[in-house]
């Protein structure tokens, strides 16, 4: 049944979680030679899956075959024998290490370093040629950018002569320069007859880069295509199960006066790096602003700084025409009185208290509201009713305001934050990677309900990650890298390549690309 | 001449009190670079000089008793890793119920065993380590300053504190230069690498643990078959956290580490020296005070000069495959 042409096949595995059951019944053929793509939403058991394949769990039923022949894979060692390598979603690297030393560990071959690392600096001049992989072996993987990491775990696949290699969400830590970058390596992997598999919830990567597709869906695999047969909408409907919109379907903007303001708005944090470097902003009424940019370069210090649990080191923030910057008003509390929402965000680590059930998830923030108390006490039958109206309006399933918040998904988890804070009709709201972790489902009704808030004629800021999403969700959109906004565009004169640049550092200048570093070399 | 033999006195007093510091920091090591917290330095050290010392004056052979202290570090140490690597247990507190058990049991053995309330026999001749006299420190003697360092400093030390001299560059080249020393700094910083590289974690924390139990051993021997003759009740006083001290005052890096051991064996050493010493100005100092001085050095160094240490990121976490 395997042709020749097989690089790795698997035939009816089973995988459970207790009772959770993570693949069901999973039959897949990979060619040799080919990038094969496979999508699924969170959860869909994709990348269980592709550890299973790596012996980091076994399978419970079903064969593995690799090159025909069936392979028992009980451990990742195992799994290298066989030529499969893996770039995982976190990089398994030690940051302390120099790239050398990570790329040995587990083949030093030998109880002696020294042949096993001058061996594998020759055998990596190779690779890196062969592959066009340049890197500094000896430099240490804690100060590379993430892009380089990548190719470090890229290297340390290779170096163990893998054929046939797995990689899990590449691209969620990279720019769309360095992911484009990423599948010119993985082109050229295949040009040198290696297999690759792209583990991704990405539909522009599947259609970029891959030859054929397979599709999970909640543990199934529900269909395997040739890319050039298949289009966004359809690979969409398949991994939902119906069809979604890809694009969210809004109106033109029409933006009322500034509601809130920052000027030149600075912040060092306790270590001394300057986070946010002169950031002037206008959030206008019925306007959704989006702040573009990799993560780490700012970002969530503004979102801190404005929610009111950072305090600027200078600059003003101006708050409905007042300059609240030195205000008693300008703490996380009396924020949210006035009228500023901020959804933040890490749901786990501030959004929400995981130990405690939904309803009283639902008041935290508001729990001094009248609404919630009855004398000293809390009104837990208010507070369970709002909670229950929360949860019918935003449809959070399972409908149980009992339930600790750890035990809702993560797409649920972010519905009742969201509700908690827009159920408040803040006239500015704050939102931090709104839908980061949440399936296609409720990523459409997140956005839908952040539109149907600009439309109701609040300021919205929206924080993301995401490119696709800044783009589609926002009216104006701000790029922000190393703490300040480099470029500030509409969103329809946007496009990912000018976004890309401006993330990268790079401002534009009388409309054309213009380095930065130009210009101080000059 | 009287202030450099003051002072080549006071460094031979230093390196003699050092020794079990630096057997036991370089002890610690291991264990810490692979990521388990081990407080429990104190017990096995403790466990090791009573065995040692009870072996010994049995057998009458000092090495036959640096056996029995190294095999029952090695058990405390195999318990610490049963507790904390293999069941994912607390690593303070398995640590600490070792300190506490052994205390305890220490006393009531020597009871049972030799009825001496709580002491072994007094050791002399083969149970104890002799001082070794270096091929022509005798011969050098009169040579000023170098010949008179070499015979009085350098020479006339017994095995162990030689063995604590070579464990530093010893365990640097392990740590390093080696394979082993590789993956057991890789195990301490980020386990799911080691895993994925085929290693098993818990073979190689057990793995080291098992050298932090040979180390240890060394140091408790030493305390009761070498420094001094026979077993006292908590005759180990804090060195196990002195040395745990060290370990964090050096960053976790074996010179450095050796520094901080001699620096809290020389503040030991001066303590002894000053006591009942009448200083200029403040007249005598209450040995209280002056016995205290190594301690509170040791806070004040951690708390206040130690600067940023980098601990091994994954020190105190059990690995556990995340689903």
């Amino acid at each position: 049944m395997t042709s020749h042409n097989t690089a790795l096949e698997l035939r009816r595995v089973n995988k459970w979680f207790g009772p959770v059951h993570a693949n069901r019944d999973i039959s897949l053929s990979v060619d040799r030679g080919t990038i094969h793509g496979i999508i699924g939403e969170n959860g869909a058991g994709k990348s269980t899956l592709m550890s299973i394949v790596y012996g980091f769990y076994q399978a419970d039923e079903g064969q593995i075959f690799v090159n025909g022949q069936e392979c028992r894979i009980d451990n990742p060692q195992a799994s290298i024998k066989a030529g499969i390598g893996m770039v995982h979603q976190h990089f398994m690297l030690v940051d302390t290490f120099t790239v050398l030393e990570n790329i040995i560990l587990g083949v030093e071959g030998g109880a002696r370093l020294d042949q096993g690392l001058a061996k594998a600096r020759k055998e990596l001049q190779r690779l890196e040629q062969e592959y066009s992989l340049e890197i500094d072996v000896d430099a240490i993987v804690g100060d590379l950018p993430v892009g380089l990491r990548q190719r470090v775990e890229i290297l340390k696949a290779l170096y163990r002569g893998a054929e046939i290699l797995i990689l899990d969400e590449p691209t969620g830590v990279l720019t769309p320069q360095e992911a484009d970058h990423l599948f010119r390596i993985l082109s050229t992997l295949r040009e040198q007859g290696k297999t690759v598999i792209l583990i991704t919830h990405k539909l522009r990567e599947i259609m970029a880069i891959t030859d054929n597709v397979s599709v999970m869906r909640r543990g199934e695999m529900v269909a395997h295509v040739a890319t050039k047969d298949t289009n966004r909408e359809h690979l969409a409907e398949l991994m939902v199960g119906r069809s979604v919109l890809l694009q969210v379907e809004k109106t033109d903007a029409h933006p009322g006066k500034a509601i809130l303001q920052t000027r030149n708005l600075n912040y060092v944090d306790a270590d001394g790096v300057q986070r946010l470097k002169d950031v002037t902003l206008d959030i206008r009424a019925g306007e959704i602003l989006g702040i573009a940019g990799v993560s780490g370069n700012g970002q969530s210090e503004l979102l801190e700084v404005l929610g009111g649990t950072r305090k600027p080191t200078s600059g003003q923030v101006i708050f409905k025409d007042e300059d609240i910057t030195h205000s008693k008003k300008f703490n996380a509390r009396d924020l949210r009185k006035i009228g500023l929402g901020h959804v933040p965000e890490d749901r786990h680590r501030s959004g929400l208290v995981l130990s405690f059930s939904a309803n009283e998830n639902t008041i935290l923030g508001y729990h001094d509201l009248p609404a919630y108390n009855k004398g000293t006490t809390l009104d837990h039958a208010a507070m369970i009713s709002t909670c229950e109206e929360y949860i019918r309006k935003f449809d959070v399933r399972p409908p149980n305001p009992h339930l600790q918040a750890s035990g809702f998904s993560g797409g649920n988890q972010q519905k009742l934050v969201l509700a908690r804070e827009m159920e408040q009709k803040p006239d500015v709201l704050l939102v931090g990677q709104p839908t980061r972790g949440v399936d296609i489902g409720a990523i459409e009704f997140i956005h839908n309900q952040l539109i149907r808030m600009r439309d109701a004629g609040a300021a919205i800021l929206v924080v993301s990650v995401e490119i696709d999403e800044v783009m589609s969700l926002s009216d104006r959109i701000a790029v922000m890298f190393d703490g300040e906004i480099v470029g500030e565009l509409d969103a329809r004169d946007a496009d990912e390549t000018r976004l890309g640049l401006m993330m990268a550092g790079i401002r534009e200048k009388n409309g054309s690309p213009h380095a930065q570093q130009d210009e101080t070399v000059a | 001449m009287e202030l450099f033999q003051i002072i080549i006195l006071l460094l031979d007093a230093t390196f003699r009190v050092a020794t079990p510091l630096v057997l036991a920091a370089m002890a610690g090591m291991f264990s810490e670079r692979s990521g388990v917290v081990d407080i429990g330095l104190e017990g096995k050290m403790l466990g090791a000089a009573f065995a040692a010392a009870a072996a010994s004056s049995a057998a009458g052979s000092a090495w036959l008793g640096l056996c029995a202290g190294v095999v029952t570090s090695l058990a405390l140490s195999s318990l610490h890793a049963y507790a904390c690597v293999t069941h994912k247990g607390n690593q303070v507190v398995s640590g600490m119920a070792i300190n506490i058990m052994v205390s305890g049991l220490t006393p009531t053995l020597a009871i049972a065993w030799f009825h001496q309330g709580g002491q072994t026999p007094s050791l002399s001749g083969d149970a104890r380590f002799q001082p070794i006299t270096l091929p022509f420190a005798d011969a050098v003697r009169e040579i000023p300053v170098i010949g008179y360092t070499y015979a009085e400093l350098i020479s006339g030390h017994n095995i162990l504190v030689y063995c604590a001299a070579a464990s530093v560059p010893l365990v640097a080249y392990i740590l390093y230069k080696t394979r082993f020393g590789l993956r057991v700094r890789a195990v301490g910083e980020n386990p799911h690498a080691v895993d994925t590289a085929g290693i098993s974690v818990e073979l190689m924390r057990y793995k080291a643990l098992a050298v932090t139990g040979i180390l240890c051993g060394f140091a408790g021997s030493y305390l009761s078959t070498a420094h001094g003759a026979g077993f006292i009740r908590e005759m180990t006083a804090g060195k196990g956290y002195l040395a745990l001290a060290a370990l964090i005052f050096g960053k976790w890096k074996p010179v450095p580490t050796l520094f901080a051991c001699l620096l809290f064996a020389f503040t030991d050493a001066v303590q002894a020296r000053l006591q009942g010493v009448e200083l200029p100005i403040v007249g005598v100092i209450p040995v209280q005070f002056i016995q205290a001085l190594p301690y509170i050095l040791t806070v004040l160094l951690l708390a206040g000069f130690v600067g940023k240490a980098n601990p091994p990121k994954s020190i105190g976490v059990p690995y556990i495959k995340e689903r």
